[in-house]
């Protein structure tokens, strides 16, 4: 990379290449009164990995619940400002939220196994969308549990409840599920704060593999966890999105000195 | 005395304190099952299953009484779980918010801790009066209207323990809410709620006072509904009440019975929760 290339906009760095899936613009958030979003200016590109970091209460999660529309669980919750999917609205009351949630899975930060058999948790979501014969339902949870790195551990005992296994294995079942449904976008919510070293190890090795199909953006409060998965990393703090680039010349060489004063661990 | 040993003293005397209290309680209810088994396990003939509530002085059993117990205790939970367990629902899933969720809570909190005796005496007037007889289909309604608020209370409390975060990980798959409530959170509470159904049957099945005014009782068999029907509670009331030694014999033979019942059912109820949460 060129010493200019540090000297236009940080938009501007990207390559051509690039595929735009998600867009915001002047995009705002509100828990009731409180702004929780100030005019986020973002793109999330295809098939690439996008970290969102920052300190707690920064928004990094709030901002990744409203690509899926999660907050409309919430009446006092509101988005305004443009967001985009593909181009199309994601925010419109017409927007069919089913369909929405079909095209952007999500991931929790606690592992939430339904109270069913591991085959079952599957094929839930899958269920919901799809009408499917018995043999290719069975293809597609072993589908989606070989693509979550799943499958060996689980294929003897698919009817077995999805709370007998272990945290990591429970983690990966939900991102199972998530990927059984075929979406275009992972959302993954601090996936690996309530895990062991070894099963992070094992999710972050997936969201690499994953990324090949889906678009990924991945809330961490680790920066290291940032850095090593990601491609893109967006710096939030107090609800602004302070900088957002490529992750190893944010990581690097920060352009603004908040980015540099948190990865640095000066502040955080 | 150095600190630790007075500790230790204040341990001692803390834990004698409430094994006593444990003891004093448990006395009570060794003694009643005591007696409930040493008067009542002696009237357990095949005659009880088999005949009648007999005049006094002859021989007889308390097979109508069973029957209509089992008839009205069965039917009121059969009505009764349904209603309640969908109120319940609505409470938890819907109405946290608004004014109609929490006019709803307040009026079957009330209707939760009415005496059994105004429930009772509340059917009388609207039924019975109006029907101009007891009948079986009263002392249904008014076990019925003991069991709902129950389930409803129990319903809601679990469906509320199950944590939010699997209530959004179904919405985020793109279920639709009566699939999330169905397929997801009411079968996490599962457990919860069928337990409290269950107790809430054994509860109605020793009432007698809201059975006194509606479905009165009947010496012969009848499982008409819209006839007075004989009934363990009543029976037991009536007989124990009475100077002859063979109706008092078959009272405590019912009332084992109605223990053995409950204590079945709270056994059952037990295991399942156990089950639910493993």
């Amino acid at each position: 990379m060129s010493v200019s290339a540090f000297a236009i906009p940080e938009r501007a760095a990207v390559s051509a290449a690039e595929q735009v899936q998600i867009s915001a613009r002047d995009f705002n958030f509100y828990y009731g009164k409180f702004h929780a979003l100030k005019n986020i200016a973002l793109d999330v590109y295809t098939h690439r990995v996008t970290a969102f970091i920052g300190p707690s209460g920064c928004g990094k999660s709030t901002l990744l619940r409203t690509f899926n529309r999660m907050y409309e669980l919430y009446p006092e919750q509101r988005a305004e400002g443009e967001l985009l999917l593909d181009g199309k609205d994601i925010l419109g009351a017409h927007v069919d939220l089913i369909e929405l949630r079909a095209r952007v899975g999500m991931v929790f930060q606690k592992p939430t196994p339904f109270p069913m058999s591991i085959y079952e948790n599957i094929a839930f979501g899958v269920s919901m969308h799809e009408r499917l014969s018995r043999s290719a339902m069975d293809e597609r949870v072993e589908w989606a549990l070989r693509k979550a790195a799943l499958w060996d551990e689980v294929k003897d005992k698919l009817r077995q409840g999805g709370t007998s296994l272990s945290g990591g294995q429970q983690q990966r079942l939900c991102i199972a599920r998530c990927i059984a449904v075929k979406p275009e976008v992972l959302l993954l919510d601090e996936p690996t704060s309530a895990l062991d070293p070894i099963s992070t190890a094992r999710i972050e090795e997936l969201i690499m593999e994953l990324k090949k199909d889906f678009t990924i953006v991945i809330v961490t409060h680790n920066m290291q966890q940032a850095a090593r998965v990601s491609d893109y990393t967006a710096y939030m703090y107090l609800g602004e999105l302070i900088e957002v680039g490529r992750t190893d010349s944010l990581f690097i060489k920060p352009q603004k000195r908040e980015t540099e004063d948190y990865i640095t661990g000066r502040f955080g | 005395m150095n600190l630790r040993s007075r500790r230790k003293l204040v341990n001692r005397v803390a834990l004698a304190l409430s094994l006593g209290a444990m003891a004093f309680g448990l006395f009570w209810l060794l003694w009643i099952l005591f007696e409930v088994v040493r008067l009542g396990a002696g009237g357990l003939t095949l005659d009880l299953f088999t005949k009648m509530t007999p005049p006094p002085g002859s021989e007889g059993g308390l097979l109508n009484a069973i029957a209509g117990s089992l008839i009205m205790v069965g039917a009121a939970s059969l009505v009764a779980t349904p209603i309640g367990m969908m109120a319940g629902i609505y409470l938890a899933e819907y109405g946290q918010r608004g004014w109609l969720g929490s006019a709803t809570r307040f009026i079957n909190d009330i209707l939760l801790s009415a005496p059994s005796i105004v429930i009772g005496l509340f059917v009388y007037a609207v039924v019975v009066a109006r029907m101009k007889t007891f009948s079986g289909l009263a002392g249904m309604i008014a076990l019925a209207l003991i069991v709902i608020p129950v389930v409803v209370r129990t319903t809601e409390n679990m469906l509320i323990l199950v944590p939010n975060s699997l209530r959004e990980a179904a919405f985020a798959l793109g279920a639709k809410k009566w699939k999330v409530i169905t397929l997801v959170t009411a079968r996490a509470a599962r457990a919860g709620i069928v337990t409290g159904v269950l107790l809430a049957i054994a509860r109605i099945s020793g009432e007698t006072a809201p059975l006194l005014f509606t479905a009165l009782s009947n010496q012969f068999w009848s499982i008409d509904l819209g006839a007075p029907m004989a009934n363990l509670p009543v029976t037991i009331f009536k007989f124990a009440m009475s100077p002859f030694a063979d109706w008092q014999q078959l009272a405590w033979a019912g009332v084992f019975l109605i223990t053995l019942g409950v204590l079945l059912l709270n056994v059952l109820a037990r295991v399942m929760f156990k089950e639910g949460f493993k």
